[in-house]
């Protein structure tokens, strides 16, 4: 194809997404909004899967049957999110092991919220209320995002997530009526899961390199910053129902924005997490590769029951 | 990783959310066989009461139409607007048609 014939498609396809027409997988399509499409799907996939991992941790430990059945179909549903957008992903013309090989690899990335370690069962509270509600508020606009398959696995996604903050709300608000530690417990889950939490909203406006292409092609509604706000402010109110406080000094509402003001965030520690050195990224890694390394015999197995079983029927057929 | 090693192969899934409607098109999944597929099916995409029939195709044998060909396959009907019951002019007067 000519350069001059490209650009003409391209020209096209730019104006069927302004037009809110969606793009599926067969469509042509700029190699750029395939790539990028790639990247975004993947990451997210591999953070629902990796996202498992620190939930996994309180399963076994859950403090009633009640909490252990939510936990449980919690950290399923994760695994089936991760599924729906693998599934989209390899639509574009990756593989599935192309994809494992690149989180394996440290190729790609996933959400650096998840190298944080879950040391109290209050954790878990914390998680389900500020990091499911913060994916929450990055995930509903994506599921008018132009591409169609991940517009379509995004509809799923959201439909079944509004269980997992509800019931992690529901730990922290029966922590905050219980004992005293059980309430110290509480708070010191958000003191360590607030700034992290914001910071998964993504750098700056200033810092974020994709932003304006992203915008483009509908892959962002809002910017990191304006959900950011959009997320601050609706959690506040719900953390003063609680009685329990935001390790931000800085935190007061602004009558003139009509928003909360907040204080500086320490981006360096969310670059150092992001490059591998938050305080869990090891372990986090070393669990997904043993997991994809001592399950290779039941993959191969069940593909081999699978040939045979398939032979068996053909020598009967014929 | 050997090259000649066979990975599980990817399967379509169909779901009937309730008698008197169609099978869907839901998504896909991979899986070693028609069976493990099914079983998978149920796990991922009939969680929360989804379904009650469940049709799992393997994506290979679906073969599906070229969008780069969409024009000389859809077109067409675009000018044959007499296939459409407002083309034809009726009086008024004319009840229940």
């Amino acid at each position: 194809m000519s350069e001059k014939e490209v650009k003409n498609l391209e020209e096209i396809f730019e104006a069927r997404i302004s037009r809110d027409e969606k793009i599926e997988p067969k469509d042509w399509m700029p190699e750029k909004y395939r790539k990028t499409h790639i990247r975004q799907i993947s990451q997210h996939a591999h953070s629902e899967v990796v996202g498992m991992l620190p939930e996994g941790n309180w399963i076994t430990r859950a403090p009633s049957l009640r909490r252990k059945a939510a936990l449980l179909a919690k950290v399923q549903d994760e695994a089936g999110h991760g599924l729906y957008l693998y599934s989209a992903c390899e639509t574009l013309g990756i593989s599935r092991e192309e994809l494992y090989e690149q989180l394996h690899s440290g190729k790609a990335k996933y959400s650096s919220i998840f190298n944080y370690p879950t040391i109290t069962w209050a954790d878990m509270g914390a998680i389900g209320w500020l990091v499911d509600g913060a994916a929450i508020i990055n995930q509903v606009p994506l599921c008018n995002t132009s591409f169609g398959p991940y517009a379509r696995a995004m509809v799923r996604v959201c439909k079944e997530e509004s269980f997992h903050q509800r019931q992690g709300y529901e730990i922290m608000l029966t922590l905050c009526r219980g004992t005293e530690e059980q309430k110290a417990m509480a708070q010191d889950a958000l003191n360590r899961w607030w700034w992290p939490s914001l910071m998964m909203l993504g750098p700056t406006d200033a810092e974020s390199v994709h932003t304006e292409q992203s915008m483009k092609w509908k892959l962002k509604r809002k910017s990191n910053d304006e959900l950011r706000q959009q997320f601050i402010d609706q959690t506040v109110p719900q953390a003063d129902i609680l009685g329990i406080t935001m390790p931000d000094p800085d935190l007061k509402f602004n009558e003139e924005t009509g928003h909360y003001d907040f204080g500086e965030i320490d981006w360096d520690e969310f670059w150092q997490v992001v490059k591998g050195h938050g305080p869990c990224n090891k372990e986090r890694m070393s669990a997904r590769v043993n997991a994809w390394n001592n399950g290779e015999w039941v993959r191969d197995a069940a593909m081999a029951h699978a040939e045979k079983n398939a032979n068996k029927k053909v020598a009967k057929a014929s | 990783m050997s090259e000649k090693k066979k990975n599980w192969p990817l399967w379509e899934i169909f779901v009937r959310s309730k008698n008197g409607l169609e099978h869907r098109h839901f998504g896909s999944l991979h899986a070693a066989d028609a069976e493990m597929a099914m079983e998978n099916a149920r796990d991922v995409y009939t969680r929360r009461n989804e379904g009650v029939s469940i049709w799992v195709v393997e994506s290979k044998n679906i073969t599906a139409s070229n969008p780069d060909h969409n024009g000389e396959m859809f077109e067409p009907a675009q000018d044959k607007v007499y296939r459409h019951p407002t083309f034809y002019h009726l009086p008024d007067e004319v009840k229940h048609m």
